[in-house]
């Protein structure tokens, strides 16, 4: 199958998954029995003021019709507006989600740096004590989740050893104009190390706590992989070659090891998105995932909407590129 | 003169466990081809493994020299001994379908030790490539170079593996069954591509195989291997004539002849296997005082 | 060989008698939470608030691990926090293994229409972040025990169908099974008798896991202030409280969240030892 056909068979198959997140979300948000019509109103207001917002927010007619009415709007780029912030969804989503990206990729070039480097070094000192020690650490990253780190990065980091900032995004005193949202990459591109530092230092511990997960699935997965490869043929002959083992490792085995872990990263890496919503919290962190969380408090019906679409549109994404990456990886499919 | 490779008493084992070599000596000087032969599980295979320093993690020499250019390779540290061997020596390994890496195009798995392990000039390294393609019966070295292993099969495959162990001029060459793995109107073909490449170049061979038949047509030396112990070190015109051990006789009598390719077959006779398996303990247990 | 397997053995063992025994404390202190705990765990006394624990000066006899803002003491907060936390564990684990193995089963052993059916399904609560949508669920469905299980079965059912649907199409394909249908069983009985015991072993790791998981989620629901009641003493609840008075007060935070660290990391190590355990391969 050409990497065409591929591709537009996924896209299919993720259009349907995102309309069932659509339905799903759309039809859970409106059973909620807190009414946010009763948030907004001003002490003192009538019936009448009721069933006219009611009306504003569409949210006197059947929910089949509010679907088709939202789910139109959607396809025309328009979610709606927040109940409780008052402003265009589309916006207020746009305006975190810069946030919490910079945080996942952060957290998923530690997790890749620390998962390969652990990796490789087991493999380099297989059968030695330092292959047990990475194994024993991978097991205990792996079975507490990143909340859990987060909490403990906190007391080591935060209160023990105060090195880092345990909230926030950056620093309130260092506000730089920012045009955009992306500050981490704005402030490189001003040359506002500073500012850089002064993020970097923000994002360390939630992007620690997400990370090391991954790290750990990453680093048992290539360690796994890496050391079948080592084992076949070609790798044997190109010992005979006259290599050295380090290199062996990196540039005859590491490739063909890496597909698996590439995979399986993927989607570990959606659970790692999806970890953000509590790890920003835990740090006030200023991204989407905190803003969901208000958002469900608040009964923010079309906050909610915006934000779970806008999560599961980055999944099915990340999905959609693991898998042609590994097509296009793969010299087999490739040409097949 | 030095010997090119002088194997002395060498003994590999599994750790903690049996012999796999049981104190083998054997000597090859340059341009010499010889033939190892034995049946599958006598060890001839892990003297090529233990020479080029790939003897698998379960197994390490516990006794001997391994002699490369009069240098024992085993007393080096890891990273020289693998240079060294590296320079001298290259392997032409039994199964084309793994030996090349599928993530790597054919050319770069011929040139890159050149480039990075002798320092020639990349250019260099490639005009290499496809003369020694050429010199393989490759029909259209320039494509294949940029095709990669997959796209092609086991016979293209073998040869450039052949063209590639010779690509450095190495000084020994060690054939682990080359032709095991392949289809028989390959074998014959993939067979005189390497006693071809031997002669021009000059190189010495050690040919790893349990085929008498080969080893007739490309050796002038051969060693016989029961259980990892030498049974018998000879010439092969005199093995021919004349085996010197009574098991020699019996794989001999066991192989059959391309001259009489009808005559019956003799299996090896227990009484003959009782007789090498009391010679092997005998060994073992001399070894064991020692 | 003997040499390997048996430091697997020890390994496995002392991994399973570690975690096992803190399971055993954690199911003892809740079952006789009222006898052993030292105090109410809601009774609240303004005076003694912020009490640090038995080693630190200006600590007060029978408040062990100190007291929160409000006075309660801690120990007995975290004694009567491990019930709820077991009670989540326990029931919401079965109940997920339950309906998420049914599922993987049929699917990875019927295929066809169900299959097609339970893997769209998985694949629309994969695009979930899953962390949200439980604090979606346990807002809709309101506070309370039963709404925290719900929400936790809701969510992590594809957990278990994903590996047991994989599983059960592996087992499926084995010749063991081509037999039994030649033999004549039911395609019913041949999925109980010859699939299920095969993938029970997974299920039993995964349930073991999946249990720190539930504890976990139930901590992150009280940590938005979603779960139980906003008094009742759960660890969730107790961290959150300790996240904000960390510099005062450290200990509110830290005896919780090491309860919490050590049952979920328990439940996950006795899982891993059970399968290695009892995996037929291994042993």
């Amino acid at each position: 199958m050409d990497l065409l056909a591929r591709f537009l068979i996924r896209l299919f198959s993720t259009a349907i998954t995102l309309f069932g997140v659509a339905v799903i979300v759309f039809t859970v948000v409106r059973v909620v029995p807190g009414n946010p019509i009763a948030m907004m109103l001003p002490p003192g207001a009538t019936p009448a003021d009721i069933v006219r917002l009611k009306a504003l927010y569409g949210l006197d007619k059947s929910i089949p019709q509010q679907f088709v009415i939202w789910f139109w709007g959607v396809l025309h780029g328009d979610f709606g507006t927040s109940i409780s912030l008052r402003q265009p969804v589309l916006g207020l989503v746009l305006g975190r989600l810069p946030a919490t990206l910079e945080l996942a990729t952060m957290a998923l070039v530690m997790a890749i740096l620390i998962g390969g480097a652990s990796a490789l070094t087991a493999v380099r000192f297989r059968g030695t004590q330092i292959e047990t020690g990475i194994d024993v650490a991978n097991g205990a990253a792996l079975s507490i989740p990143d909340f859990l780190w987060g909490l403990l990065l906190i007391i080591f980091f935060g209160v023990l050893i105060p090195l880092f900032s345990i909230s926030g995004r950056i620093s309130p005193d260092l506000q730089l104009n920012f045009e955009t949202q992306f500050y981490l990459i704005e402030s490189i591109v001003r040359l506002r190390f500073d500012v850089t530092a002064n993020l970097l230092a923000h994002m360390f511990m939630p992007a620690l706590a997400l990370a090391l997960p991954l790290a750990a699935i990453i680093g048992q997965l290539l360690k796994q992989s890496l050391k079948e490869t080592m084992e076949l043929d070609y790798v044997t002959l190109a010992r005979t070659k006259g290599y050295s083992e380090t290199r062996v490792i990196l540039r005859e085995a590491l490739r063909n090891a890496i597909l698996p872990t590439l995979t399986l990263t993927g989607v570990q890496f959606t659970f790692l998105i999806g970890g953000t919503v509590i790890v920003e919290r835990l740090f006030s962190y200023e991204g989407l995932g905190n803003m969901a969380i208000d958002a469900v408090v608040n009964r923010d019906l079309p906050l909610i909407q915006g934000i779970v679409i806008c999560f599961a549109v980055i999944f099915t994404a990340v999905n959609l590129v693991v898998d042609l990456t590994y097509a296009a990886l793969n010299p087999r499919l490739r040409h097949a | 003169m030095t010997a090119l490779l002088e194997i002395e008493n060498l003994s590999v084992a599994l750790k903690n466990g049996p012999r796999l070599l049981r104190s083998v000596s054997l000597r090859l000087d340059r341009g010499e081809v010889r033939g190892l032969v034995g049946e599958s599980g006598a060890g001839k295979s892990m003297i090529g493994k233990a020479v080029l320093g790939i003897l698998p993690r379960s197994a390490e020499v516990v006794e001997g020299r391994i002699l490369l250019e009069g240098t024992d390779i085993l007393t080096l540290p890891p990273a020289e001994r693998r240079r060294r061997i590296g320079r001298i020596a290259a392997l032409i390994p039994q199964d084309p379908l793994t030996a090349l890496n599928p993530s790597h195009r054919i050319g770069p798995q011929i040139t890159d030790r050149l480039v990075d392990i002798l320092g020639w000039k990349r250019e260099k390294a490639e005009a290499r490539a496809l003369e020694l393609l050429a010199e393989v019966n490759i029909s259209a070295p320039a494509r294949v170079m940029r095709n990669y292993p997959h796209e092609l099969s086991g016979g293209m495959r073998q040869r450039i593996l052949i063209a590639s162990a010779f690509a450095a001029e190495p000084a020994l060459i060690i054939a682990d069954e080359p032709t095991t793995a392949l289809d028989v109107t390959v074998q014959k073909q993939i067979l005189k591509i390497i006693a071809g490449m031997q002669a021009r170049h000059g190189t010495a061979l050690l040919f790893v195989t349990h085929d008498l038949g080969v080893v007739s047509k490309v050796c002038q030396s051969l060693s016989v291997l029961y259980a990892g112990k030498v049974l018998e070190d000879t010439q092969v015109a005199d093995f021919f004539r004349a085996p010197g051990h009574a098991y020699s006789a019996a794989l001999l009598a066991a192989t059959p002849k391309y001259t009489d390719p009808e005559g019956s077959l003799m299996p090896v006779g227990p009484e003959v296997l009782a007789a090498v398996q009391a010679e092997v303990d005998a060994a073992d247990r001399e070894w064991r005082h020692v | 060989m003997l040499d390997g397997r048996g430091s697997i053995n020890r390994r496995v063992g002392a991994r399973l008698w570690l975690s096992g025994g803190w399971l055993l404390i954690v199911c003892l202190a809740s079952a006789f939470a009222p006898m052993i705990a030292p105090q109410d765990p809601l009774a609240q006394d303004l005076m003694s608030g912020q009490l640090p624990p038995f080693w630190v000066h200006g600590t007060e006899p029978g408040f062990w691990l100190g007291t929160d803002s409000l006075g309660r003491d801690v120990l007995s907060r975290i004694i009567w926090g491990g019930r709820i936390a077991l009670q989540v564990a326990l029931i919401a684990g079965t109940l997920t293994a339950l309906v998420g193995s049914t599922l993987g089963l049929v699917a990875g052993f019927y295929r066809g229409w169900a299959d097609r059916i339970i893997s769209r399904l998985v694949d629309i609560w994969m695009a979930f972040p899953p962390v949200l949508f439980s604090i979606l669920l346990v807002a809709v469905l309101g506070t309370g025990l039963r709404s925290i299980i719900i929400a936790i079965v809701v969510i992590d059912w594809t957990r278990f169908a994903r590996v047991i649907r994989a599983e059960a199409m592996n087992q499926g394909a084995m010749d063991y099974v081509a037999a039994a249908q030649v033999a004549g069983f039911s395609r019913q009985r041949t999925m109980l008798t010859e699939i299920l015991p095969n993938v029970l072993p997974t299920i039993v790791a995964l349930l073991s896991l999946e249990m720190g998981i539930a504890i976990i989620v139930e901590a992150i629901l009280s940590f938005v202030n979603l779960s139980i009641s906003t008094d009742a003493p759960t660890w969730g609840g107790m961290i959150a409280e300790g996240r904000t008075t960390i510099y005062q007060a450290w200990w509110v935070l830290v005896f919780p969240l090491i309860a919490l660290f050590l049952t979920v990391l328990s439940f996950s190590q006795f899982g891993e030892g059970l399968k290695d355990r009892f995996d037929p391969v291994l042993r």
